[in-house]
């Protein structure tokens, strides 16, 4: 029998309430050396307060956060800095005017004389990159680097102020595959070095080549914490709450002989992609796999019209779309959801009511006038109809959950009444149940006779969903698979490599 | 009705508190108000509250052209010059060209129009910052209205002039205000084209990919702006009879400030005509109480610049309480 190792960090029975509201109600667990800890739960389950717990930002109200043993108070980062804690948070906070260098030794820049000691300012930031096997040059601009890497940047310098405690907050959320797997082996690296590590992750896939242990939370408490190797499936019952049959409940309605509702035909745009011909069937969803930078969202967004191309056409139900025009793709009944629903989809502090409303606000209005009863009452029934969970159509959307915010880009095109959907990473940030709604929408839409063109970069969602694929890479189509006949190794060998072209 | 989770945080109920937060500019106001009652029995007088609405009537209506500009994420700094361009063209097509009074006046408004549809045709089309295209057309159209003039005041028409006088005991100037803060409010709220700038102001690229033509509004809503302080214009010229080459020198600060004290946000997306009057209000009655207390002008910079600072930093605080 091995002696039990002490925790470095152990969180005890913590409480924490804003307001009247309990957001994290007597959770525990436990960091160990060299050991992954994986945070489960849907958005609003308070992983993110308790990270914001450990790392100083916010206090907690009763119970107890011990560091090696001692009860300690972490009233400011700087404080948990001073025990060893570092947070990668999603939002990566590098200056991206400055180098790596300086980036990873800011606020502790060596000095001599009162000026920047330039030598062991590279020095220091080289050793803290080599610490992670990270081979940038030191003197490159951040805002030069992909967003992995500069993650991994932003882990060099929190190891190079000593951190033993390494907290990530959805790392993973913006990386490409190959981006996750040089993440996952640099955390091995840390974990052979003894760093205890506390990982949020969105993807269910992840935790099992991640994570030694899973703590699972649902509405502020601690549900269960299982073994990292835990089934998919038992993760997703513990953390919804309830079973969930299926992930992806496809079902395709009987296919017809009409024509395709939309036809792309040899469009190009230089630089983006060329030669793309593709149809969407009635009742079809067709998913588009590939690498990011094989010009899908490019492809999407010329489709919707948002941006022009060289060459090639857009038809849709047999009327031809000008190039570069959204408003007419919106008359001929085509809706995009763009992949980032916050920069793109939404105006945030605008209301629930204000965003269904603005593809129809012209074309509901009155001579220039907004018909606002109008638009509350179609705003309601739509949000009713997507279940959207929200206290007041008046809420601004910023305030609502991932999901939620996502049904309400969905929403603006429901009220469109368009039938042609380009989706792009449609259920990007999403919780699991809302993204089983997510895709009953589409089932909906495709029985009621309309198209989904849907850009994914998650392969399950790509084979669980679509009807047929087709796959991306250096902007072509390099080939298609009917669903039944797909599999993520030859989609995957199709993106990265290409088969026959 | 819709499902609410057991998450939900906030319960809206009137408090006193959300009150006061929700209506500062307002509470500022009538404090001030009170203030300058109980200070000099000057203050509440038939006369000085007219004086008052006079002076707030080119304020605010050239900040109303700005809560625009400012609502759609963007900044409208040739409004004064505008307004000295727009009255001294209205002046020089009557008295050089010899236009009939009314047709002078409406090119003066097409005047203002037209310079500020450049202005939102060079931010729009000519990807210049509203800042740099709007930087630039005060310079321009302040020194077209030197060359107009020839850098003398120009006497203006009698329908012009009737603007600066009375009907009955009312300044027409206050009665245009009350007209320009309709016809502002009823653009902002009720038409297409409002709704647009909100959405054009908080996130320009989600209402691109709505739909909303982005550009058409940018141009429409400094076309809007160029014709309020084209209005502004006027009024100022018709209480002077006579159209001056420095009117209005330095306006566009006065206006912005306006805008800001009524609570819009510089990020865009957020702004309200009520909360701009009640901002040019506010200037207004602190310059008119100053003067009553025979603070110098002086003093008077140094208050309003406080006042600015004050009423801002106050939103800020707000709307951090509001979104925690």
């Amino acid at each position: 029998m091995s002696e039990e190792p002490t925790p470095i960090v152990s969180v005890r029975s913590v409480s924490k309430s804003f307001g009247p509201v309990k957001v994290v109600t007597d959770v525990s667990f436990d960091l160990y050396a060299g050991k992954v800890l994986v945070l489960l739960g849907e958005n609003g389950a308070g992983k993110s307060t308790i990270i914001k717990m450990i790392a100083g930002i916010h206090d907690f109200d009763s119970g107890q956060i011990l560091v090696d043993g001692t009860p300690v108070r972490i009233p400011n980062t700087r404080a948990a800095e001073a025990l060893g804690i570092a947070t990668i948070h999603q939002e990566l906070n590098l200056v991206p005017s400055l180098s790596v260098a300086e980036n990873v030794m800011l606020g502790r820049t060596p000095k001599r004389l009162g000026m920047v000691n330039r030598g062991a300012l590279r020095r220091q930031a080289q050793d803290a990159l080599h610490r992670i096997g990270l081979t940038i040059d030191p003197n490159t601009r951040v805002s030069e680097l992909g967003i992995a890497q500069q993650q991994l940047v932003e882990i060099a310098k929190a190891l190079s102020i000593n951190a033993r405690v390494l907290i990530l907050d959805e790392p993973t959320a913006a990386l490409t595959r190959h981006e996750t797997r040089q993440l996952f082996r640099v955390v091995e690296e840390l974990r052979s070095h003894g760093v205890a590590m506390l990982f949020i992750s969105h993807h269910l896939e992840e935790i099992a080549k991640i994570g030694d242990s899973v703590v699972v939370l649902r509405d502020g408490q601690r549900i269960a914490e299982v073994p990292g190797s835990t089934p998919e499936d038992e993760l997703v019952r513990l953390m919804v709450g309830r079973d969930i049959d299926d992930q992806f409940p496809r079902r395709r309605p009987d296919a017809t002989d009409a024509p395709p509702l939309l036809e792309v035909t040899d469009l190009s745009a230089e630089g983006r992609f060329s030669h793309v011909t593709l149809t969407v069937g009635v009742g079809e969803i067709v998913g588009i796999a590939g690498l990011v930078g094989a010009g899908r969202t490019e492809l999407l967004r010329a489709i919707a019209g948002a941006d022009r191309y060289d060459s090639g056409t857009v038809t849709v139900a047999g009327k031809r779309l000008p190039p570069g025009r959204i408003g007419a793709a919106i008359r001929a009944k085509m809706g995009h959801v763009p992949e980032d629903r916050k920069r793109q989809g939404l105006v945030l502090q605008a209301s629930v009511n204000d965003n269904l409303g603005f593809a129809t606000l012209a074309s509901t209005s009155h001579a220039g006038l907004v018909d606002f009863a109008g638009q509350r009452k179609r705003a309601t029934a739509v949000a009713e109809k997507l279940r959207v969970r929200m206290h007041d159509i008046n809420q601004a959307v910023g305030s609502l959950s991932g999901g939620n915010q996502q049904k309400i880009v969905f929403g603006r095109w429901i009220m469109a009444g368009s039938n042609v959907l380009l989706l792009d990473e449609p259920t990007r940030g999403v919780d699991v149940g809302a993204k089983v709604e997510i895709y009953e929408l589409m089932n909906t839409i495709t029985a009621a006779g309309g198209a989904v063109l849907m850009v994914s970069s998650e392969l399950p969602e790509v084979l669980g969903m679509s009807d047929r694929i087709l796959v991306m890479r250096g902007g072509r189509i390099r080939g298609q698979f009917r669903s039944d006949e797909a599999t993520e190794d030859k989609i995957m060998d199709l993106a990265a490599r290409g088969g026959d072209e | 009705m819709t499902t609410t989770t057991p998450t939900t945080r906030k319960v809206h109920r009137f408090t006193i508190k959300r009150f006061l937060a929700d209506n500062g500019a307002l509470v500022g106001l009538v404090v001030l108000g009170l203030l300058l009652f109980i200070a000099t029995p000057a203050f509440l007088t038939g006369q000085n509250i007219l004086n008052i609405g006079i002076q707030a009537s080119t304020i605010a209506i050239l900040a109303f052209g700005s809560t625009f500009a400012i609502v759609a994420a963007g900044i409208d700094l040739s409004v004064g010059s505008v307004a000295a361009l727009g009255a001294m063209a209205a002046a020089w097509m009557f008295t050089d060209a010899s236009l009939p009074g009314w047709l002078a006046l409406i090119a003066g408004l097409v005047t203002g129009l037209v310079v500020g549809a450049v202005n939102g045709a060079a931010n729009a089309y000519g990807k210049l910052p509203s800042f740099i295209a709007t930087l630039a057309m005060l310079s321009v159209a302040r020194g077209l209205t030197l060359v107009i003039s020839d850098g003398t005041p120009i006497k203006t028409p009698p329908v012009v002039s009737f603007l600066g006088g009375n009907i009955g005991p009312v300044p027409v100037p206050i009665i245009v205000l009350v007209l320009a803060a309709l016809v502002a409010s009823f653009i902002l709220n009720r038409t297409v084209i409002g709704r647009a700038m909100y959405a054009v102001g908080g996130n320009a690229e989600a209402a691109e990919l709505s739909g909303i033509n982005v550009r058409r509004i940018r141009v429409i809503v400094f076309a809007l702006s160029g014709l309020f302080a084209a209005v502004a214009g006027l009024l100022l010229a018709g209480r002077l009879d006579s159209a001056q080459p420095q009117a209005a020198v330095g306006y566009e600060l006065d206006a912005i400030a306006a805008v800001v004290i009524g609570g819009a946000s510089l990020m865009g997306g957020y702004g309200k005509i009520s909360g701009t009057l009640i901002g040019a209000l506010v200037l207004v009655v602190i310059r008119n109480g100053l003067n009553l207390l025979n603070v110098s002008s002086f003093w008077q910079q140094v208050v309003i610049g406080l006042v600015i600072a004050l009423a801002v930093g106050f939103d800020v605080i707000r709307r951090k309480t509001r979104s925690s």
